[in-house]
């Protein structure tokens, strides 16, 4: 067990390596460096007064360099005065050091933030708490419905209640979440007005029921009808599988088949989709995040791609790696534990 | 007088789909007495499990019984509530099943599911159904209960599932046990182990039971009555003795003349299928619905109307057919006249000491430990010639499948050798072999459901076969090969456009044989040609092998663990046991002492569907050890039942030489020479 986490640690630190390897050779390309220095200067700054602001800020040092002193195998170079010839605070904001020092990943420094004028760890450590806070009660929605649903439609296939069941299923998982979320805000937003159409308030005010159900609803509307499929094809073969015939013949009653016998089993295949679901998620925020203005990981996301925040799309990068590696682990051991049949030796 | 536990009179139950409805089984009566044992004969679509699904009430919802009744201790079970049937369930009326591992919940442990009955039927503490369920696994003979009940079911070998299986039927002391098909997936030692099991506990717990099952000789090892069924109806009934012994509806005739009986072979007494095929259920004939498949059918009166059981012989043997009289049921079948044997050629496969081991990391998944070594094959060396029959025999585990493996190249040997034909081909892939050497080797396999494309016609399919074989220049020339190839196997030449799910498994078996011999081979490795078909379609099946290699000449390698087939089809059969060849001889001398031990026992597994014949007990305790830690000295030390015969501890150091008994016929065993001679027949 221990050797197989080892193993999978190397396996995420590996693949953080290669992901973010390649985001920072994408993020250095020189259009995407031009128009950091055009945002980051002025509008009409001429083509030797972007030349000079990129140089100055480091941006011209060999690429395996910056790439290294991100990590932080490397010293980070503070700027250099151009009258005086002494080291200065790189962006000030950040409080950067004016000297060489080792300020990587490694260090736990993620760098600086050129769009919020802030440190990245400042920035995203509140958003991945909103978005987890996000994630948390979707995930909280979705999961049991979408399974108690599943369950209920696939035990006695073909029934009037697997057909209804079925029919909502199929519609809400075929409906975009940039669909479904407009047209939820129209009903309950603007015709009814129970919900608030948007939770930019709830980054200050913190969440209620007010503004927060129609971002969970949102998404979690989805993934309901996706998990709902799974799990009523997993119950249907289980229903159909000779054990349970077995335990029916040993005098239980469908109910009892359904809770001692069916359950566990058909839950081994819809425990992998839920947990694939959470990259989904975390990706599916983004849309839902900046619908309903909620300041979030997807809304920084959005916001560091548009104006090639190096240091926050890096940090974006190394959030999804750790995520989507973390809830494989969790699928895998959480199958052993499901499916005796795999044993983690 | 004493009531009947199980009373069916009349029984009639259907299926309906949207168009029609198919009557599944017709006109079926049966009762069982207390502590009596009853067989329900008859091969697959015949209605038998339909019957046994029925007496639960666990229909298919689309099933239903139509008229008829079915009295339980009594009680009519069709008036009985949802609440009244759960109670007799699994109390009253327990069951065991075809696939013990399919039947056991793999996500929960084996004390969970025994005691689960308990709580269910019984108010009863933890402790107690504990008690119990234990004091049942111990009573089934299982090594190390309490081990068992705290491990998973894939955890245990088939023949202890199925031993648990009947724990759990077992459990609340049912008055009726019906046993569907309960022995067909485990191996013949394993089975007998089990028929022994359930008929001692049949006697100590006094059950009734109702044994289902298409091979004869289980039910006459375990039945005091039996009934034949036939396309949904029984067509005969009746002690045991009196059924076997005198036979009088003709379809159990014709099973019992499909079968081979041990003591014949293909030459002397060649086994008579029964022609045609079974009728579907809704294109059932009027009358008799085995008139059209009858040799003693006559116009007129046995397609006029619907026929009763009649009686035939006494008052409790009956059967459904007009003619019992008229039938002289003595008489030797038409078609079997002896056939000239063939005359064996020159050696054609040369395997010496052929090894195959294969590196298994201890896990793939969550792996890290050392690799172990699975020695599947383990000093192998035997010869087979050209127009020879060499049968492989032995348990599941015993190598057998891989040896083929090597031989066809789909597995590369890791020592040894193997010569087809003076060149050696153990280190030959089979990406690397010539269309020459790939076409002369060919194979027979177990199951002819999985082994055809379901997208393509059986005739493109074949044309494909003989595209790769490089055999014929041109398509229509291909194309009459094809049909010929058809012809051969006797299949109409319109099937050659038909897609294998139009086709019964005979028939689909038969696709594999010609496309087996599509590419005119030398030798024929056939992997339990038989074991997925019915008794009767068997017996085509093995007609047309026989059939085809003597006239072809080719040299056939059985696998199989049927030895009745195996006395009946082969020259010489070769005996495996964990890798290692244990005896080999002729096939007179395979089956008459001395014996290696392990062949005695095989032998004395052997259902013997022959009322005359006796067996000698040999029961084989334990269960065959893994390939990846075998014991040393002898493979087999570990289950004989003769190793006390052997001094100074030499089966558990030594591995015990070949030794040459007779010319041909040679045994790895200690055994010293008196014991061995001492030896009787197991079958007389």
């Amino acid at each position: 067990m221990l050797n197989f986490l080892i193993r999978r640690l190397g396996v995420m630190a590996l693949t953080m390596i290669c992901l973010t390897f390649m985001v920072f050779y994408l993020v250095n390309l020189e259009p995407n460096l031009r128009k950091l220095a055009i945002s980051q200067t002025e509008m009409h700054a001429s083509d030797e007064h972007i030349e000079s602001w990129l140089t100055r800020n480091g941006y011209r040092r060999a690429f395996i360099e910056r790439y290294a002193a991100w990590i932080g195998v490397w010293p980070k170079k503070p700027n250099i005065d151009t009258e005086t010839g002494k080291p200065v605070s790189r962006f000030s904001y950040c409080s950067e050091p004016a000297e060489s020092v080792f300020a990587g990943v490694i260090q736990g420094d993620f760098g600086c933030s050129t769009k919020f004028k802030t440190k990245v760890a400042e920035k995203m450590l509140p958003a991945l708490r909103a978005t987890g806070l996000l994630m948390f009660w979707v995930m909280v929605t979705m999961v049991p419905v979408a399974l108690f649903f599943g369950i209920l439609s696939g035990m006695r296939e073909g029934s009037k209640l697997d057909r209804t069941l079925s029919v909502v299923s199929i519609v809400t998982t075929s409906t975009p979440e940039y669909v479904s979320g407009v047209v939820l805000t129209i009903i309950f937003g603007t015709w009814l007005g129970w919900l608030n159409g948007s939770a930019a308030s709830a980054t200050g005010d913190g969440i209620t029921f007010y503004n927060f159900t129609l971002p969970v609803i949102t998404p979690a509307i989805y993934g309901m009808g996706y998990i709902a499929r799974m799990t009523r094809a997993s119950m249907i073969e289980v229903m159909t599988a000779q054990y349970i015939r077995t335990a029916r013949l040993k005098g239980l009653g469908f109910y009892a088949v359904v809770v001692k016998h069916a359950l566990r089993n058909a839950l081994i295949a819809p425990f992998t989709v839920i947990m694939l679901l959470f990259p989904w998620l975390l990706t599916g925020v983004v849309i839902v995040e900046v619908m309903f203005r909620y300041q979030g990981f997807g809304l920084a996301l959005v916001e560091a791609a548009g104006n090639n925040d190096i240091d926050l799309m890096l940090a974006c990068s190394l959030v999804s790696v750790v995520l989507v590696l973390a809830t494989q682990l969790i699928s895998d051991v959480g199958y052993a534990w499901l499916n005796p049949r795999i044993r983690v030796q | 007088m004493v009531e009947p536990i199980l009373e069916i009179k009349n029984l009639c139950i259907s299926f309906f789909t949207r168009a029609i409805e198919i009557p599944a089984v017709m006109d079926f009566s049966c009762t069982i007495m207390p502590g009596e044992a009853m067989g329900l004969v008859g091969e697959s679509g015949c209605g038998k499990s339909t019957v046994a699904l029925a007496i639960l009430r666990d229909l298919a919802r689309i099933g239903r019984i139509t008229s008829g009744s079915i009295r339980f201790n009594g009680r009519d079970m069709a008036t009985l509530d949802e609440a009244e049937l759960t109670r007799i369930r699994g109390s009253e009326i327990a069951m065991v099943y075809q696939e013990p591992m399919a039947s056991l919940n793999p996500t929960m442990k084996i004390g969970q599911q025994l005691t689960e009955v308990l709580f269910i039927h019984e108010k009863v503490s933890k402790a107690e159904a504990y008690a119990r369920a234990l004091e049942m696994v111990k009573a089934v003979r299982l090594p190390d209960p309490e081990r068992m009940m705290r491990s998973y079911p894939h955890q245990l070998s088939g023949g202890q599932q199925q031993r648990i299986v009947i724990a759990m039927a077992l459990l609340a002391n049912p008055k009726l046990l019906i046993l569907d098909e309960p022995t067909t997936a485990l191996d013949v030692t394993v089975e007998a182990g089990i028929v022994e099991l359930v008929k001692d506990l049949g006697k100590r717990f006094g059950t009734s039971m109702l044994f289902i099952s298409h091979n004869l000789g289980l039910i006459l090892e375990t039945c005091d009555r039996v009934t034949v069924m036939y396309s949904g109806e029984a067509v005969e009934t009746g002690p045991i003795d009196e059924v076997f012994g005198a036979v009088r509806h003709p379809y159990t005739q014709g099973l019992f003349r499909s079968m081979p009986l041990l003591g014949t072979n293909r030459n002397s007494s060649p086994l008579v299928p029964i022609p045609g095929q079974l009728p579907l259920p809704h294109e059932r004939p009027n009358g008799c619905n085995f008139g059209p498949r009858c040799s003693y059918f006559v116009d007129g009166q046995c397609n006029k109307a619907v026929i009763d059981m009649l009686p035939a012989g006494s008052a409790t043997h009956l059967s459904r057919c007009l003619r019992i009289e008229a039938i002289d049921w003595d008489a030797v079948a038409k078609s079997a006249v002896a056939n000239v044997p063939t005359v064996i050629g020159d050696n054609l496969l040369e395997v010496h000491s052929l090894k195959k081991h294969y590196q298994v990391a201890a896990s793939e998944l969550f792996g890290g430990r050392e690799a172990r070594t699975v020695k599947a094959v383990e000093d192998v060396s035997f010869n087979a010639r050209e127009a020879e029959t060499v049968a492989i025999v032995g348990e599941s585990g015993c190598g057998k499948s891989t040896l083929a493996k090597v031989l066809l190249g789909l597995e590369l040997a890791t020592g040894g050798t193997a010569s087809f034909d003076t060149t050696y081909i153990q280190a030959d892939p089979i990406d690397k072999r010539t269309t020459k050497l790939i076409s002369s080797v060919q194979m027979i396999f177990q199951n002819p459901f999985d082994t055809l494309n379901p997208s393509y016609s059986v005739g493109s399919q074949i044309i494909r076969t003989l595209e790769r074989f490089d055999i014929g220049s041109t398509t229509e020339e291909r194309q009459n090969m094809m049909l010929e190839l058809l012809d051969l196997v006797k299949l109409p030449r319109a099937f050659a456009t038909r897609m294998p799910r139009q086709l019964s498994g005979g028939q689909k078996q038969r696709i594999g044989v010609a496309r087996a011999f599509a590419g005119r081979p030398r030798m024929i490795i056939a992997d339990e040609p038989m074991s997925a078909l019915d008794v009767s379609v068997q017996a085509a099946i093995t007609e047309l092998l026989t059939n085809l290699q003597r006239n072809s000449r080719t040299t056939m390698l059985l696998i199989s663990h049927d030895l009745s087939l195996v006395r009946y089809l082969s020259d010489r059969v070769i005996v495996m046991y964990l890798g290692h060849i244990v005896e080999q001889g002729t096939t007179d001398q395979i089956f008459q002492p001395p014996y290696h031990p392990y062949t005695e026992a095989l032998l004395a597994a052997i259902p013997l569907a022959d009322t005359k014949a006796k067996k000698r007990k040999v029961v084989l305790e334990g269960e065959i050890p893994s390939a990846m830690s075998p014991p040393p000295g002898c493979p087999f030390q570990t289950r004989c039942h003769l190793k006390s015969n052997v001094s100074g501890g030499l089966c558990e150091t030594v591995v015990p030489p070949m030794r040459v008994l007779a010319e041909g016929h040679a045994i790895k065993c200690h055994l010293p020479t008196e014991v061995l001679d001492a030896m009787t027949p197991v079958i007389s």
